[in-house]
């Protein structure tokens, strides 16, 4: 077993990066993730890896992507305005099949917004973000040491796939402190190597990175290929949990800090007789449809949850049609939902 | 009359660390030697095995095709953000970056000059011709004044969008980077010079000093309208008056 320590939601995402052999870290100063920045800063230099400071959030993802052109695991983190200006490098990546991790501590938006929790960047993670016709893996997890986890195994995706992989946090979770038990460090010299990485043509012919052709048909090909490595995440990494939904009548759908609070709620409403399960999505990208279409057969209602105007929503409605009814709740601008308050939303659905 | 080659001595050839690929650059632009002087310079120093090419957004976009070295192909203006990233995820490498004025000097402002004010161990070579060639001819941070471009049909008006950046000289302004110069190609003397530039640009990454930066005037006749000849005269008598030639610093020594 893993060392147990009090720590906040932004460090336990930078010390799980490190004990995952992330080996270049690049990012760029903004609330809520400083103490992620900071975290490595004071310990990758300290265990010879790379800290960069950069001058922009651009220039941040610009190295992630020489980083990874390398083979080394690289990641940068950012907040919501910052995930904006790393668009077009998460875009590129994507476009060169390169694996990199990249986290968002979602705040409030649009524009400066403000610093308190959020998830209004879901659109923006799970549909694309930058241009061009690609995905990223999205993993969104709801406590500090799922935190954790879910950092080590982003960047194992990331290395699967040749792919970006972002989780998608909030401030809430990026500030609260909770009790976690720290994985094993892994060893990055023990990783898999990877041959199609810049190491220096020595004795091979030289590796190109691009993410571009001129030539329509070529350029149909490679986003073919991107489209197929798209088929077989979706057919074999997409997570999600669900909480008390045997007998549930009603489902709250929620993910990160909403869907910790929902479970408050479970309690609550189960305790006043009401039939109420939890449906959480781990990955956001692939979004798991399939379950969730399975559920909404068997209940009278899902109701979506979330600290936006209705963005997962969009996807809960996808996957169950017109098989249960499909209410909405959400809070905006960095307002946070109570179990009160979504129980109150729970009671006008219930039978 | 057939010529006997049995007892000749080869005295010219194209340099080892160049594939065979044909250039994509228009006849009489300076890419082209450009691109064979950093062969020349690979060369010298027998790098091209652990060299990595960082070609940009431009016309030379196609910069990797070119080496026998590993290569990338980056985002308009991130080259020398790129060229960080690599460097410290395996100092090994020799990583140099090729990039525009548009590149280096407008969409890239940021990332040149940070890069150089942090010192990154690399050599990024500059090619100003001050003009956006492959998008058709547009209006460059380096234009100079009166130049007409597709986006100054009239001439480059100070009063509305500033003058030619001397962006070397602000490079040359910061404590860290070790070697700043500006070198041209418009006859053999400064082809001469400007081999001997790069590949110190090379060298100085090579022994760990630090940043070098090799800006290169280069010609551009397709969006200047002018023959290649004209192109050269041009930079000769006017483009050297705004930029001129020279080392702006040498802290290598």
């Amino acid at each position: 077993m893993g060392e147990r320590v009090l720590l906040r939601g932004n460090e336990v995402i930078a010390e799980s990066a490190i004990r995952a052999g992330c080996e270049c870290y690049f990012a760029y100063p903004i609330t809520p993730q400083a103490e992620l920045l900071e975290h490595m800063a004071r310990n990758m230099p300290r265990l010879g890896r790379t800290f960069v400071q950069a001058e922009s959030e651009i220039a941040a993802i610009s190295m992630v992507h020489g980083a990874a052109a390398c083979g080394v695991r690289t990641m940068t983190s950012s907040s919501s305005p910052g995930i904006s200006l790393k668009q077009e490098g998460i875009s590129y990546l994507a476009g060169s099949n390169l694996p990199a991790v990249i986290v968002n501590i979602v705040r409030g938006g649009p524009g400066l917004g403000n610093i308190a929790p959020a998830q209004c960047d879901y659109f923006q993670a799970t549909k694309g973000g930058g241009h061009g016709d690609y995905h990223i893996i999205v993993l969104a997890p709801s406590t500090v040491p799922e935190a954790g986890e879910l950092t080590m195994r982003a960047f194992d995706l990331a290395d699967k796939y040749r792919t970006p992989v972002m989780i998608l946090a909030d401030g809430m979770l990026g500030q609260m402190m909770e009790p976690v038990e720290l994985l094993e460090p892994i060893d990055p010299a023990t990783l898999p190597s990877k041959d199609w990485a810049l190491t220096g043509a020595k004795g091979r012919d030289p590796n190109i990175i691009l993410s571009f052709d001129l030539s329509p048909e070529r350029l149909k090909e490679m986003n073919l290929l991107l489209q197929e490595k798209y088929a077989k995440i979706v057919a074999s990494e997409v997570r999600h949990e669900e909480t008390l939904t045997d007998d549930a009548e009603i489902v709250i759908a929620a993910y990160g800090t909403v869907a910790r609070i929902a479970k408050s709620v479970l309690r609550m409403a189960r305790e006043e007789g009401i039939k109420v399960g939890l449906f959480r999505p781990v990955t956001l990208w692939p979004f798991p449809y399939d379950p969730l279409k399975s559920l909404a057969e068997r209940v009278d209602t899902v109701l979506t949850v979330e600290m936006s105007a209705g963005q997962m929503w969009e996807d809960v409605r996808l996957a169950v049609a017109e098989r249960a009814k499909t209410p909405f709740y959400g809070e905006l601008g960095g307002v946070v939902p109570t179990p009160r308050g979504i129980l109150s939303e729970v009671k006008k659905h219930a039978r | 009359m057939p010529v006997d080659t049995a007892n000749m001595t080869k005295v010219f050839e194209r340099p080892k660390s160049l594939t065979d690929a044909r250039y994509t650059y228009c006849p009489g632009c300076h890419h082209g030697i450009l691109t064979r002087i950093i062969g020349q310079a690979i060369d010298e120093l027998g790098i091209v095995e652990r060299t990595v090419g960082i070609a940009p957004v431009g016309c030379s976009v196609f910069a990797y095709l070119w080496y026998r070295c590993d290569g990338i192909q980056v985002a308009h203006g991130r080259a020398s953000a790129v060229a960080t990233g690599i460097k410290r995820a395996n100092p090994n490498l020799i990583v140099f970056s090729y990039q525009g004025d548009g590149d280096f000097t407008s969409i890239g402002t940021a990332e040149s000059i940070h890069a150089a004010n942090r010192g990154e161990n690399i050599t990024v070579i500059f090619v100003n011709n001050q003009i956006y060639g492959m998008t058709g001819g547009e209006m460059a941070p380096t234009t100079l004044i009166g130049q007409r471009t597709t986006t100054t049909p009239e001439g480059r008006d100070a009063s509305l969008s500033g003058y030619p950046i001397r962006f070397s000289e602000m490079i040359a302004q910061l404590d860290a980077p070790v070697y700043v110069t500006r070198q041209a190609l418009f006859d053999t003397r400064r082809i001469a010079d400007a081999t001997k530039a790069i590949t110190k640009a090379f060298e100085n990454q090579v022994t760990g000093k630090g940043y070098s930066l090799v800006e290169v005037l280069a010609t551009c006749p397709t969006n200047w309208r002018m023959t290649p000849i004209q192109a050269n005269e041009h930079v000769r008598k006017n483009v050297i008056q705004v930029y001129p030639i020279g080392d702006l610093i040498d802290r290598g020594a």
